[in-house]
């Protein structure tokens, strides 16, 4: 009943007759610990210092340390998967001879393996986990979106409020401590706290601020707050990473770290370049809703009073419209 | 306890004896093929619906302002598309048994057919539905492909080039809802409904009819959602995020109409071969005897009927949303664009195992067959599988871990996804187990079991670095996890499929695909597959969204190594196609009857295999995966001695006036 | 014969049968990608003097064609003609003055921002004749459209015309229609593609009114090239 596709090939070879279990063992542990040290050396040494996205900010610090220490961790794994294959691929395979595979209760099952196996990965996972966790409560939850309470804040009280508006398809951002200034530059201090208060005029943008390790998405009528610290002066790309539509690829701008100085001498200069901009702008809020006369298109028949409370962009409808 | 199952349904509860129903047949019989339910038909009745659905909702909306204002009838659009599939499944005749039953008449009896008009319409075989589904995925699968040569053509070059970014948008949204829906239905589909029933000795399923109906609504699906660019495109990818969804041109409501047919269909062929796997299992055939595949499949049929529904209702909440104007999704009118994603992912993070689960089964039944070993800890493979099903119900807002939901739920829901690598890990405990000291003949199957696990182990590993919160704020929404969900679902899911074609097509068709070209395929496809994807992990840790028809000019080379990769990997699939039909169309050199020595059930039937599947219903006396045993036990009786069925070796009546050619080794 | 077609058609009718189904689905291969690729034309503007002077109009509904009820930017090439497309090619580092005639009504802005003239020569506009640098949209007529390059920071409110007239309904429109003409100059930036939109959401009848022509390249948004 067991036919075996190449019952005819050659006579074993005695070097696989000799060997047992545990020869083939240590030669695939071997063989793995050599090339995972080797890889995980190589790497820390020359990749990790600059993997991305870089040491721009607190968290971008932050991921790419996470990054290092998931590279080192699961390259290995991958490694230890690779190894045995191929040495299975290589040594047992049918034209190569050999004797045939035991079958039988033995082949079906090793309670020391699979308990093992279990109990590595289980280790491994509860570890990823509650590092993860660790540090995603570290630096001010890890530069994401923390919707509008965030429950991991910064312990510092110099916190600049930037507020980044998604609209199809460009960011602006306002600086509320300098007047509520509307602008499509971003220039923000460096070795202050910065806590960005995204939020969307239309559909879900969001906002990637690539070299300072900051995620958020930009919902309409929500306030998702990120915080970040950024500790090298330059400049970064801002991209927005979620589909919003038929500009959605080119909707990037580059910001700046600028010295505190300088950021002070900037933001003084773009409030009264932007003045009478700023006079007619609706009053800073968190979240703007826009309201439904011209600005939803007339897809909501706006039989409200169109001035109503929550209003905060496009105020008074002219006469003789 | 499993059923004796000759006997069909109909004939039990209709009341009318077989002899009327050979009469009738007869009659039926009478009727030229092309005036019966056929795909023609169903073309015809899509058109019909189409027109009358779009003058019913332009009779009822055309007026309104905002259908006037936008020179858009959204309502118009829907209904056309809905009475176009209702259309489409009156032509098949999927409507005829039901109605005949709600009117009080005898339904018309299925009529067993030989003949090659019967892959084009509605029948009762599940080994036809098999063949069926396998075309029709392979045609969703190719024409995804298409669209994804066009996206990698737009990304040659970092600024827009060949497409518009409206027209790119569309061919991205394109080409990841026919993905989806073809990698749903890939194997249960295809090799699940052809091969579940006769793995564990039933002789038919329990719902042939609602089974061929999925098919039929699966390939409705496949014209609605192709309908889109004619209706303007839409612009959201496959996940439909709101409120975009809500602002998109009409060929939004394609995605929406399309994507709730699909999820029908997916319910109907979950549902039937679940039941079918818990009720129709052979005397002996106990859960411990039961072949991996079908775990797979009975897992992966769990999530397709408790998942899918959630996003056959998040889409009538979005079509609602885009008639009738309800709000569902939209902040300024009561509803929340969190609702869409939650429900889309509740449903979306189960569907990523309902395309990674039949692959696994795949992997794990070919294993012991070209090892030459018993299956490595059987219980643990098919415990992790049900885990892996269980869990992931629990993961889904690490698709939005960004999005500005509540942050507490951050630690809890990068537990949970990690937790589930604990039981999808089983799959390379089990194989690797299974590779021990083994025999390992290296044939076409083999090779793709082999990339799969390549592939997969990178795809399973990328994704404990998406689970990872800080890490996830860089790679969330780029390129990384675009290569990421890739190479599982692809590297994983269709490299399986393809290693299940090679080994099973012998047996569903009765021919070999010719061996050179299938290694040649194996291996262009394993190469140009990496070559294709492996750079765009790099492509997003360096910072480029996905879905972008603009970026950073230092990411070119990557972005041209992977569009080289594409094109060549198309390149791979025409090797395929090529063997496929000359193999099974044009040459037809017969097969071996069990090319693999396998000791798989449905290896022990006959080739072709009866409309009935075995003459008499097998009584399973082992799992099948006794290699490497000197006195092996055979894994099943087929024969009279057994005593599976009372009845004797010769054709029952109603057999004989079915009209059908029963000897078990009529070729 | 079991499979059913065998007895059908022989191996080269099968053969030939498989080659024409093949061609088949090449050719429609080969149409849809085709169709895909077709885009509106470019309006080529050449140098004169070192200056490039470009005149684009906007139209309230633009009344023919495959969507009558849409709003749409139209391009005057320099013979003198309209062309319905938002693609058109300048020459790199020149000086570009626009002139935009203006044939649609305003309302409030939706983001008072977009009323501040930016990215042009002296960050100011003119407004029939006069010169400007913000636009209160919340007095007068409101803002209809706003010409924005974002890449290279231009961006230009246009203030609508009075909404009780009569409005142009049909693109080309005539000087006799009401009109604003807005004029302004940048420099254009180094060879590449710009995309350049309006940021007024004027799709009406579609959510926060940014789809529809705001969402369809060769209605309210398109691409400058640089060359």
């Amino acid at each position: 009943m067991t036919t075996s596709p190449k019952d005819t090939s050659e006579a074993a070879s005695p070097a696989l007759r000799g060997s047992d279990d545990a020869s083939h063992w240590w030669r695939i542990i071997a063989i793995w610990a050599v090339l995972s040290v080797a890889f995980d050396v190589v790497w820390l040494n020359v990749v990790g210092p600059h993997v991305p996205p870089g040491r721009m900010s607190d968290t971008a610090n932050g991921a790419a340390f996470d990054f290092n220490v998931l590279i080192v961790m699961a390259v290995p794994v991958m490694i230890a998967i690779w190894v045995y294959m191929v040495y299975a691929v290589v040594m047992w395979r049918a034209g190569r001879g050999g004797p045939d595979p035991i079958g039988g209760e033995r082949a079906r099952g090793n309670n020391r393996v699979v308990t093992g196996w279990i109990t590595i990965t289980t280790v491994v996972v509860l570890f990823l986990a509650g590092f993860g966790t660790y540090e995603l409560v570290q630096p001010e939850g890890a530069g994401g979106g923390q919707g509008p309470t965030p429950l991991w804040t910064p312990a510092s009280h110099n916190v600049l409020q930037v507020q980044v508006i998604g609209q199809q398809w460009k960011w602006t951002y306002r600086f509320p401590s300098f007047g509520g200034f509307e602008t499509n530059t971003l220039e923000i201090p460096d070795n202050t706290t910065i806590a960005f208060h995204v939020t969307s005029l239309d559909v879900i943008h969001s906002f990637w601020a690539y070299q300072l390790g900051v995620k958020a998405d930009a919902n309409p009528g929500q306030d998702n707050v990120a915080f970040t610290t950024p500790t090298q002066l330059g400049s970064f790309t801002v991209r927005c990473s979620e589909l919003c539509g038929l500009w959605h690829g080119s909707m990037f701008n580059t910001g700046r770290v600028v010295t505190p100085l300088a950021f002070n001498a900037w933001a003084t200069s773009t409030e009264h370049q932007l003045a009478a901009n700023t006079a007619v702008l609706a009053p800073f809020a968190y979240t703007y809703t826009p309201d439904a006369n011209g600005a939803d298109g007339g897809y909501y028949p706006d039989t409200a009073d169109p001035y109503s409370p929550v209003e905060q962009y496009g105020a008074t409808q002219p006469a003789g419209q | 306890m499993a059923i004796d199952t000759r006997e069909t349904v109909s004939l039990e509860t209709s009341g009318i004896s077989p002899g009327d129903v050979s009469l009738r047949a007869a009659r039926i019989r009478r009727v030229p093929g092309w005036l019966r339910p056929n795909l023609l038909w169903a073309l015809a009745g899509f058109l019909i619906g189409y027109i009358v659905g779009y003058w019913a909702g332009d009779f009822i909306a055309g007026a309104y302002p905002v259908a006037a204002n936008s020179g858009t009838n959204n309502v118009a659009v829907v209904l056309a598309l809905t009475f176009g599939v209702i259309g489409w499944l009156a032509g098949i005749g999927v409507l005829n048994y039901p109605l005949q039953k709600i009117l009080g008449l005898d339904p018309t009896p299925a009529v067993p057919d030989a003949s090659f008009a019967r892959y084009f319409r509605l029948t009762e075989d599940h080994k036809v539905v098999g063949l069926q589904y396998t075309v029709g995925s392979l045609l969703f699968l190719f024409t995804g492909g298409l669209f994804a040569m066009m996206i990698r053509t737009e990304l040659l070059s970092p600024t827009t080039h060949v497409f518009g970014p409206g027209t790119y948008i569309e061919i991205v949204s394109e080409h990841g809802t026919i993905m989806m829906m073809m990698a749903s239905s890939i194997v249960v589909g295809t090799l699940g409904n052809w091969l579940v029933p006769l793995m564990i000795g039933a002789r038919r399923v329990a719902y042939p009819r609602i089974e061929a109906a999925s098919f039929w609504i699966f390939m409705a699906g496949y014209v609605v959602i192709l309908s889109a660019p004619f209706l303007g495109g839409f612009p959201t990818g496959w996940t439909g995020y709101a409120p975009l969804q809500t602002q998109a041109s009409a060929g939004m409501d394609s995605y929406l109409v399309g994507f709730a047919v699909i999820g029908i269909g997916m319910i109907c062929a979950g549902f039937n071969l679940a039941v079918t796997i818990i009720n129709y299992r052979a005397p002996g055939m106990t859960w411990g005897r039961v072949p991996i595949f079908v775990w797979s499949i009975l897992a992966t049929c769990a999530l397709l009927t408790l998942a899918t529904p959630t996003l056959v209702v998040a889409g009538l909440f979005g079509v609602l949303d885009r008639t009738a104007q309800t709000g569902f999704f939209v902040t300024e009118h009561g509803g929340s664009n969190f609702l869409w994603q939650n429900l889309f992912w509740f449903f979306g993070h189960p569907e990523v195992y309902i395309m990674a689960l039949p692959g696994f089964g795949i992997v794990m039944e070919m294993l012991p067959v070209f090892t030459r070993k018993p299956l490595f800890a059987y219980r643990i493979a098919a415990a992790g599988m049900i885990g892996v099903a269980l869990l992931s119900f629990f993961v889904w807002q690490h698709h939005i871990f960004q999005s500005g939901i509540n942050p507490d739920m951050r630690p809890l829901f990068m537990l949970t996804t990690e937790l589930i690598s604990i039981p999808t890990g089983f799959l390379f405990l089990v194989t690797l187990g299974t590779l021990w000291k083994a025999k390992i003949w290296f044939e076409a199957p083999m090779l793709f079991v082999l990339g799969m696990l390549f592939n997969f182990l990178i795809g399973g590993i990328t994704g404990v670095f998406l689970s990872d919160v800080p890490v996830n704020v860089t790679v969330h929404g780029s390129f990384f996890v675009m290569a990421h969900f890739h190479y599982t679902i692809m590297g994983g899911l269709i490299f399986a499929f393809f290693g299940g074609l090679y080994y099973w097509l012998p047996k569903m068709t009765g021919v070999m695909l010719n061996r050179k070209l299938s290694i040649a395929h194996f291996w262009t496809m394993f190469i140009f597959f990496n070559l294709t994807f492996f750079p765009l992990f790099f492509v997003g840790i360096l910072g480029q969204p996905r879905r972008v028809f603009e970026y950073a000019h230092n990411l070119q080379t990557l972005n041209d190594i992977s569009s080289i990769g594409a094109f060549l990997l198309g390149a791979s699939f025409l090797i395929f196609l090529f063997n496929f039909v000359w193999s099974v169309c044009i040459d037809r050199t017969p097969a071996p009857p069990n090319p693999w020595h396998s000791l798989g059930l449905e290896w022990q039937t006959p080739t072709p295999v009866p409309w009935y599947n075995f003459e008499h219903t097998p009584v399973v006396l082992a799992d099948p995966y006794h290699y490497g045993e000197v006195d092996a036990p055979p894994v099943a009786d087929l024969g009279e001695r057994g005593g599976a069925t009372s009845s004797t070796s010769s054709p029952t009546p109603d057999d004989k006036d079915r009209g059908v050619d029963i000897r078990p080794h009529s070729m | 014969m079991p499979w059913g077609y065998g007895d059908v058609v022989n191996k080269t009718g099968r053969a030939a049968l498989a080659g024409a189904l093949a061609l088949i689905a090449a050719g429609i291969v080969m149409f849809a990608f085709i169709n895909l690729m077709s885009q509106p034309g470019t309006v080529t503007f050449a140098a004169s003097n070192g200056q490039v002077n470009v005149t684009l109009q906007t139209v309230g509904s633009y009344g023919s064609g495959d969507h009558p009820t849409w709003v749409s930017y139209e391009i005057q090439t320099q013979g003198g003609t309209w062309q319905h497309t938002t693609i058109w090619q300048v020459p790199a580092r020149t000086q570009v003055n626009v002139t935009i005639l203006q044939y649609d009504s305003g309302s409030p802005l939706r983001n008072e921002q977009l009323g501040q003239v930016t990215g042009t020569v002296g960050d100011v506009a003119t407004l029939n004749g006069a010169t400007f640098s913000v636009n209160n949209s919340n007095v007068g007529n409101g803002v209809g459209h706003t010409f924005s390059i974002p890449a290279i920071g231009v961006s230009v409110p246009l203030a609508g015309v009075n909404g009780n007239d009569t409005l142009c309904g049909a693109a080309p429109c005539e000087p006799s229609s009401p009109h604003n003409v807005i004029k302004f100059s940048f420099m254009s930036p180094g060879p590449g593609n710009y995309p350049w939109q309006c940021f007024v959401p004027c799709g009406l009848g579609w959510l926060y009114g940014n789809g529809g022509p705001m969402g369809t390249v060769g209605y309210m948004g398109g691409f400058m090239k640089v060359v």
